[in-house]
């Protein structure tokens, strides 16, 4: 419970800056300061980065994307993930650049809004219950206020609420058939003849991102930059 | 392994096995397609695999049907024997050849199977496109599809086809969710009352699961199960 607290409560310093090609009057403003959830997305924080740019954007319709160092961020992974993957030494606050025009249509897939970036949670979340469940009928059989009020728990970093839509749902942890053959071994190792406390253990459903680094190097700032998300490869298990 | 008490997935190897008695299959089936090919491909070429990898890929299928609109308004022009799609035809009426050539624009897709590691089943991925190249967008696709599949989109648009990253080509394709696939797949193979081995449910699993899917894009497959 207390880790999944830490990382409900963590956010990432952003700073960011409106790419030059969408800067219509000089100077150029400045970049906007945002904390941003770890357990969030980059496009939900639109509606807090567009009062800072509107001014100076060139007319047309807006679809947000952002960019580190020139490789555009997958706005599905979310915000923390990204952070962890991209800056192993931490850069803080966090330099990205925000595009509202020139999507990158052949590399990254059409974020049109909030509403993509939930659909792509609920498929992630379908994708997790499979894994835990061997079938999707949790996720699929839950209502629409659930679901809402689920999304609503993500964006609003809720803790509290996320559990119990979750819970309901069968979406917690799942019992590690193991908890009672760890409990003995758990005892001769600590060598404590009073181990009230059950010693419960549970399996999540974890999707494990590996980027892969060709070159060597002797410390975490001097890690190359990714400049393609061909060397990062997922995978869900449990 | 018995059929009985299977739950409808593969395994990678499986999945490889099928996919080539699949192939062979499809092309002794004699359909007018082109036959499908196994792309030989790893998502993640600088791990030492140990078992070969890769999706079958059928490509350039025209799917485009003629607008609807546009049969009315030729047929209510033409008065008698003149066939669509006639450009030759000197009685043909010009305004009809016109507006049949710029609504009746052909539409591809191309078609991938590939194998998923957490359905454990496989997933179709497709992505199409004008004569151009140009993408197109999924209200579009939508229009060339059969009309019960357009019925099936709206009802849940989202659940049945999802816009991802082909897991290879690591490019945004479509997908139909494979969240079902386990399930009705060994339902169609259980309704058999011969009850199969699973050697032969491994021979014939992409046939019919193709076949299911494959009407959504009214693609027929003609086949008859020898037993």
């Amino acid at each position: 419970m207390e880790a999944q607290k830490f990382v409900w409560e963590g956010a990432i310093p952003l700073q960011i800056h409106l790419h030059e090609s969408q800067v219509t009057a000089l100077p150029p403003p400045p970049p906007a300061l945002i904390l941003a959830p770890r357990i969030g997305y980059l496009p939900l924080l639109a509606p807090l980065i567009k009062p800072y740019f509107s001014s100076t954007l060139p007319p047309g319709v807006d679809t947000i994307w952002f960019d580190y160092n020139g490789l555009p961020l997958k706005w599905y992974i979310p915000t923390g993930v990204l952070f962890d993957l991209l800056c192993p030494e931490p850069e803080r606050p966090w330099n990205i650049t925000v595009h509202f025009r020139g999507f990158p249509g052949n590399v990254l897939i059409p974020c049109e809004g909030e509403d993509c970036v939930k659909w792509s949670f609920i498929n992630s979340l379908k994708e997790a219950a499979y894994i835990m469940n061997g079938n999707c009928k949790n996720v699929m059989n839950m209502s629409q206020s659930d679901q809402l009020e689920l999304w609503n728990s993500i964006m609003n970093g809720n803790l509290e609420a996320y559990q119990r839509v979750s819970s309901k749902h069968k979406l917690s942890t799942v019992d590690d058939e193991y908890t009672s053959l760890c409990l003995p071994k758990a005892q001769q190792s600590l060598g404590e003849t009073n181990l009230t406390a059950q010693v419960k253990t549970g399996k999540v459903p974890v999707r494990l991102y590996v980027l892969s680094i060709r070159e060597d190097f002797d410390d975490l700032d001097e890690m190359p930059l990714v400049d393609s998300w061909r060397d990062l490869l997922h995978k869900s298990t449990i | 392994m018995d059929v009985l008490h299977w739950d409808g997935t593969l395994s990678a190897k499986d999945f490889r096995v099928g996919a080539f008695a699949f192939s062979q299959k499809w092309e002794s089936l004699n359909s007018g397609f082109p036959p499908w090919v196994w792309v030989l491909s790893s998502k993640h070429p600088w791990l030492a695999s140990p078992e070969e990898e890769g999706y079958l890929s059928l490509e350039k299928i025209c799917i485009s049907r003629p607008n609807e609109e546009d049969i009315d308004q030729i047929s209510q022009i033409d008065t008698g024997e003149e066939e669509i799609g006639c450009p030759g035809n000197e009685d043909v009426i010009d305004d009809a050849t016109l507006v049949q050539s710029s609504h009746h624009e052909l539409h591809y897709c191309d078609f991938h199977i590939v194998y998923s590691s957490t359905f454990r089943v496989p997933v179709l991925y497709f992505r199409s496109y004008c004569s151009d190249g140009r993408p197109l967008p999924l209200d579009e696709i939508e229009k060339d599809l059969p009309a019960c599949s357009s019925k099936e989109l709206s009802k849940s648009k989202w659940t049945f086809i999802t816009q991802e990253e082909h897991p290879y080509l690591k490019r945004p394709w479509f997908k139909l969710h494979p969240c079902g696939t386990a399930e009705w797949i060994k339902l169609l193979f259980l309704s058999d009352t011969a009850k199969p081995k699973f050697e032969v449910v491994l021979e014939l699993y992409l046939l019919s699961w193709f076949s299911v899917v494959g009407q959504m894009f009214g693609l027929r497959t003609p086949f008859k199960i020898s037993n």
